[in-house]
């Protein structure tokens, strides 16, 4: 089950035409994919697109009704596969993911679908991960579009462009008979915003009648000879029919300007921060008037030439704004007006950086620089920024770095921390990382893995240190991963290879990092989905012999298993299924469980550790084997004592690890655990009296003795 | 069409949250809230990894919708805070407020700045082997002159007190400053209507409002504590200090002699005393009156540390105390009567066992490896003592009581010869000059902890006396001190070795 629950927002998708739609930008996705009439939806959770796939799992009644089926699939190279099914039938079909990463692991898939073309609309979503709090590789998504021609389209960010956008996508697919991708940046996807809604149409044909009526097309199959014909079809059939469709339903936009002389051309995602950036400069005005024209390119690719053509004719400048390298667009832009002869000097990454996300304040400095060469008499208003650069520097000494972390009570810190005490005892390892919320172990306090070569790939990435060694390579693999590939890219790879490398594969029972959804390995019932698949049985099942299932918390078996697997006393791959469940989505489940215990009157213990701050002296060492966010600080209480004392915060969801630490460690006897018991039985409050009246006592005698003394 | 030459444009509201603290809800509230107000109104945030724990911006922004209909256009609403155009900015602890001002969205004469003083320590400051907390004082004084108003109070103090969460305490303080054209009562009605835990967030956001107006900046360092005897034995030293002792010293000196007091007796608390005299008497020669007694005042403090040592029999005096049972109680806010169970998690390896043994056993012990092998397999493991359990609590009164033995321990003779030692170096270099006698008498500081934090600190200070002794007499104090901050920079020792190193250089 996902950390966030859509259960009441999906009831916004069942909005009849006419109605006003409010929400998140991916919830308006889902809505205008259902208006579109889609037969299938598929795709592989990731931010920023996660809340769509949560969405969708969220509204299995309402697709069910509308006869739409969806899948959370293994992959993106299974979900782009899915789109398989609108190669020969007029099925409408969505697949959607994280991009680029998630556009790189579909690309076989994608450029097949390219090659043989569709029937079916299919629209490919991609979450354009990149800028601030992207948390992948900095690429663009364009380059895909150009290798395997499908087209791109860009929307301005707001709901009803966006909306309008994914109906377009469907009409243009079809037009063209080629996928299309829907970028949606990172801000876009999490805009909150409203629409005029439009009823749900059920696909023109089910699923279920084209599988009882096969149709097959040899020349929709990629192989020669059709293949070298896919190409022909591209560039003579699909390009000149998208163009057409494009320009007659005006895809791109125009904001005409009073100048004349000098224009904008921008991508439909960047408007409207390009805007609000032009209002600063007094170039235009909040509700889009404008002094200079802007086109919008809505559809980042194809160009349309004759559309760039008519509006660089007559000026003198024009700006591009294309944010990301390569500048694909301005190098396309350059060659067209070349083509045409029209001399038009075209700004772009000359005045804007090449690299690095658009944000208002680079814009401001591009659009300025862009002024400066096109309109000499020109006068920018004063930057409050440098108002503010004073501030800035006064306060950037006394901003400490918050690096993200694992959560309170995470299962995966004790794995880390085992790992940190056997690199202490051992040395150091070459730790193979991968992606996933144990990734943060590269961050203080741990500062373990060396690598990341991409999901799943945590074992692969240690596939070259496949040699004699005291001292095996280790890899992290998550259990997202290891199902999204990492099983045949790592452990059967392993296998085959004969490495002795460790894998270690870190089982929380989701998805946890791209918001906890379900896996084969989950341990929850769920309705949809067939689950309870364990970890060590599948990789018993590729030929792993050494292979253990370990609690996480229990630091000592993780410890003494880790050592094993690192001896070097048996040859082969060991994999390690470091197994407790994900704390954020387990305290989801059972905080209302224990409220309502409690209320109800059942017995229930609530557990929570602590620090005692008279014997704690403040060297911390428990927080570097922890980084657990309730296991803080507070000024010393003990006058005579400077650094701060450790301290359990009330957040503490008594995990456990604090205590097995403290031990495996052998760090200081300042650890403890409370135990408070909600409506104790008889017999516990027998016993409690018991003890604390005997305990009580020999304690206000100790207290008589020493008082005496002092 | 033509452009509006007066800027007319939407309130914008930047949002600094840390992951998981609810920015998301405050969000919500204010879009509501706005909505229910008669605006439009656009938010978005950018989570990525930051979503976990780290700190999340999100941006708001809001235009009046008849103005929009009066206009026959609606605004472009943008994603990115802007810098000079931000109308409120709030802030869900003190360093996300700097980091705010970093961001450059804090402009004077446009920005309300409402902050919550709380500091959630970022894990550089959390794993610091010793003080690492960045001082956020600085933060609200240029705050205060960043901002066109400033608001900062503990936030998180009344959402605990209320049970509440934060984001209710900052609407609340949202609502009092009138920085945005929205009633209280519309506030309070997308609390209701957001459905969750409202009583509490109602009260919660009532009691942000009432000091809504206010600003408490983040406290200034506690003044000294003053120091309480207890007892009669207690007052006598207390009076014994007032007319001995110096003024800058007593106060610690009396939290010295009431710890060694506690620690064993009154003997005890004499030794002490008699030490801190003699240390005074050469302080004041060396001319100490003019340097306010600080190296006796740091003297007081070491060696009241260093002589009421961590041992197991202190460690189970401390945990069998009544005090310490309430306050965990107080801590998990246990009802009266309520069964509560604590249980402490013990490691005590062959060093600390020998620490209370009689010192001729102890040596005999830890001088003989198949012993040592011995007693080492005995206490391989951890061991959980529950104290609020009869048994439990016995063996740890047991093991307290034997405080009577303590001075015939093997750690009570090597923790005085440490001290001895220390003290010698003090007057050694109190010979020489002043601010290294200083930088000695602190250095024992990092000779603390237990297990192998304290061998640690142990063998980085014993060779920071050493290879200062090394130097040119002036250069020591510098180089002490140096070396005290390079000893808490790592615990492998990397900066602390190239330290040595650069200072074997020098010399």
């Amino acid at each position: 089950m996902a950390e966030r629950s859509f259960k009441k927002e999906v009831e916004k998708l069942r909005i009849p035409a006419g109605g006003e739609f409010s929400g998140e930008g991916i919830l308006a996705v889902t809505k205008a994919l259902l208006q579109s009439g889609v037969a299938y939806v598929g795709g592989y959770q990731g931010a920023p697109i996660s809340h769509l796939m949560d969405v969708l799992a969220d509204a299995q009644d309402i697709l069910g009704e509308l006869g739409v089926h969806f899948e959370s699939s293994a992959n993106e190279a299974t979900a782009a596969a899915m789109a398989a099914a609108s190669v020969n039938y007029p099925l409408r079909g969505a697949v959607t993911f994280k991009s680029t990463v998630g556009t790189n692991v579909a690309s076989d898939a994608l450029a097949n679908l390219a090659s043989g073309g569709v029937t079916g609309g299919v629209v490919v979503i991609v979450g354009e991960d990149y800028g601030e709090g992207s948390s992948i590789m900095q690429e663009r998504s364009h380059a895909f579009a150009m290798k395997s021609q499908m087209w791109l389209l860009d929307p301005r960010p707001n709901l009803p462009s966006i909306v309008s956008a994914v109906e377009q996508a469907f009409e243009l697919s079809e037009a063209s008979n080629t996928p299309v991708f829907l970028e949606l940046r990172l801000r876009a996807c999490h805009v909150y915003g409203s629409f005029t809604a439009k009823d749900n149409a059920r696909p023109k044909m089910s699923l279920r009648e084209a599988m009882e009526n096969p149709r097959r097309n040899l020349e929709r199959i990629v192989l020669p000879p059709a293949s070298f014909q896919h190409e022909r079809e591209k560039v003579e059939e699909r390009w000149p029919a998208a163009i057409d469709y494009i320009r007659r339903n005006k895809l791109n936009e125009l904001f005409d300007g009073e100048r004349e002389d000098i224009g904008i051309i921008v991508q439909g995602g960047l408007y409207n921060a390009l805007l609000r950036t032009m209002e600063r400069l007094g170039l235009a005005d909040a509700f889009g008037g404008t002094q200079l024209p802007i086109y919008v390119l809505n559809v980042a690719y194809p160009l349309v030439d004759d559309e760039i053509n008519d509006f660089c004719r007559g000026k003198s400048s024009v700006l591009l704004v294309e944010e990301g390298q390569p500048n694909y667009i301005e190098q396309a832009i350059h060659a067209i007006l070349r083509k045409a002869n029209i001399g038009t000097r075209l700004h772009g990454k000359d005045v804007l950086p090449m690299a690095g996300e658009y944000t208002s304040q680079v814009l401001r400095r591009g659009l300025v620089g862009f002024m400066r060469e096109a309109d000499p008499s020109y006068r920018a208003p004063e930057d409050p920024m440098q108002t503010v650069a004073t501030f800035i520097d006064e306060v950037t000494p006394h901003v400490p770095n918050r690096p993200p972390g694992m959560c309170t009570g995470c299962p995966e810190r004790p794995v880390f921390a085992s790992l940190k005490m056997l690199q202490e005892e051992l040395g150091e390892f070459h730790v193979s990382a991968d992606i996933g919320c144990h990734l943060f172990s590269i961050l203080p306090p741990f500062n373990i893995g060396n690598t990341t070569m991409g999901y799943g790939l945590g074992a692969a990435g240690a596939a070259a240190f496949n040699t004699d060694s005291d001292k095996p390579a280790i890899a992290i693999m998550g259990d997202g991963g290891f199902w999204h590939n990492g099983l045949t890219s790592g452990i059967g790879n392993a296998v085959f290879n004969k490495s002795d490398a460790l894998t270690i594969v870190v089982d929380n029972n989701y998805a946890a990092a791209t918001g906890g959804q379900d896996l084969l390995s989950s341990r929850g019932e769920t309705k949809n989905r067939s689950t309870q698949h364990p970890i060590e049985k599948a990789v018993r099942g590729v030929g792993v012999e050494w292979a253990k299932t370990v609690r996480t918390y229990d630091i000592g078996e993780m410890r003494k298993a880790l050592k094993e697997a690192v001896s070097g006393t048996s040859k082969g791959p060991k994999v390690l299924v470091a197994q407790s469940e994900c704390m954020l989505n387990k305290q989801r489940r059972e905080k209302p469980l224990f409220a309502k215990a409690v209320t109800s009157g059942a017995r229930v213990t609530q557990e929570r550790f602590g620090v005692d701050e008279e014997t704690c002296t403040g060297d911390h060492a428990c927080i570097r084997l922890s980084g657990c966010p309730s296991l803080t600080i507070k000024p010393n209480p003990d006058p005579l004592k400077r650094q701060p004392v450790s301290y359990v915060d009330n957040s503490c969801v008594g995990c456990g690890n604090c205590g097995e630490v403290a031990h495996e460690a052998v760090l200081c006897p300042s650890f403890y655990k409370a135990e408070l018991v909600f409506n104790p039985t008889a017999l516990d409050r027998m016993l409690w009296r018991l003890r604390s009246s005997i305990i009580g006592f020999l304690q206000r005698r100790a207290d008589r003795r020493r008082l005496r003394a002092a | 069409m033509t452009v509006e030459r007066t800027r007319e444009r939407p309130l914008t509201i930047a949002i600094l949250a840390l992951g998981g603290q609810g920015g998301g809800v405050l969000t919500g509230w204010l879009v509501e809230a706005a909505k229910s107000s008669g605006y439009l109104a656009q938010s978005t945030f950018v989570a990525g990894v930051a979503q976990r724990t780290g700190a999340t911006i999100y941006c708001v922004e809001m235009f009046p919708r008849d103005r929009a209909a009066a206009l026959g256009k609606e605004p472009v609403f943008t994603a990115y805070p802007v810098p000079g155009d931000v109308d409120l900015v709030i802030a869900g602890e003190m360093a996300e407020t700097g980091r705010a001002i970093q961001k450059g969205f804090v402009t004077p004469n446009v920005t309300t700045l409402v902050a919550s003083s709380h500091r959630v320590y970022s894990i550089d400051e959390k794993s610091a082997l010793g003080d690492g907390i960045v001082d956020q004082r600085p933060v609200a004084e240029i705050a205060s002159r960043a901002a066109k108003k400033f608001v900062c109070f503990d936030m998180q103090e009344i959402a605990d007190e209320t049970g509440s969460v934060i984001s209710s305490v900052l609407l609340g303080a949202i609502a009092a400053t009138g920085a945005l054209p929205i009633e209280r009562a519309a506030f309070e009605d997308a609390i209701r209507q957001a459905g969750r835990a409202v009583a509490a967030n109602l009260e919660g956001f009532a009691r942000g409002f009432e000091k809504g107006a206010g600003r408490a900046a983040p406290r200034a360092a506690a003044p000294l504590e003053k120091a309480m005897p207890a007892g009669p034995a207690g007052r006598a030293l207390a009076e014994q200090i007032a007319e001995t002792l110096p003024a800058p010293v007593a106060e610690l000196a009396l939290h010295g002699a009431l710890r060694a007091l506690d620690f064993q007796d009154i003997a005890y608390a004499h030794m002490y005393l008699d030490r801190i005299a003699e240390i005074v008497k050469r302080d004041r020669a060396a001319g100490g009156d003019e340097q306010q007694y600080a190296l006796s005042a740091e003297c007081a403090r070491q060696l009241a540390l260093q002589m009421c040592y961590e041992d197991t029999i202190r460690v189970a005096e401390l945990k069998t105390r009544a005090e310490r049972h309430s306050r965990i109680r107080g801590q998990l806010a246990a009802t009266h009567d309520q069964p509560m169970y604590v249980s402490e998690y013990f490691h005590p390896r062959v060093e600390e066992v020998c620490d209370t043994l009689p010192a001729a056993l102890a040596a005999r012990v830890l001088g003989s490896p198949g012993m040592r092998r011995l007693f080492g397999k005995l206490f391989s493991k951890g061991r959980i003592i529950r104290t609020t359990k009869l048994s439990g609590f016995l063996m740890l009164r047991t093991l307290a009581s034997m405080r009577r033995w303590r001075r015939g321990t093997y750690r009570f003779a090597l923790q005085q010869q440490r001290i001895g030692d220390w003290l010698s170096c003090v007057h050694e270099a109190l010979d020489q000059d002043y601010d290294y006698a200083l930088s000695v008498a602190r250095s024992i500081e990092i000779v603390k902890g237990y297990g192998d934090t304290y061998e640690r600190g142990l063998t980085r200070y014993l060779r920071s006396i050493d290879a200062v002794r090394q130097l040119p007499p002036g250069q020591r104090a510098a180089a002490m001190q140096k070396l005290h901050n390079a000893a808490l920079a790592d615990e492998q020792g990397r900066a602390f070795e190239q330290t040595l190193d650069s200072l074997g250089a020098a010399a």
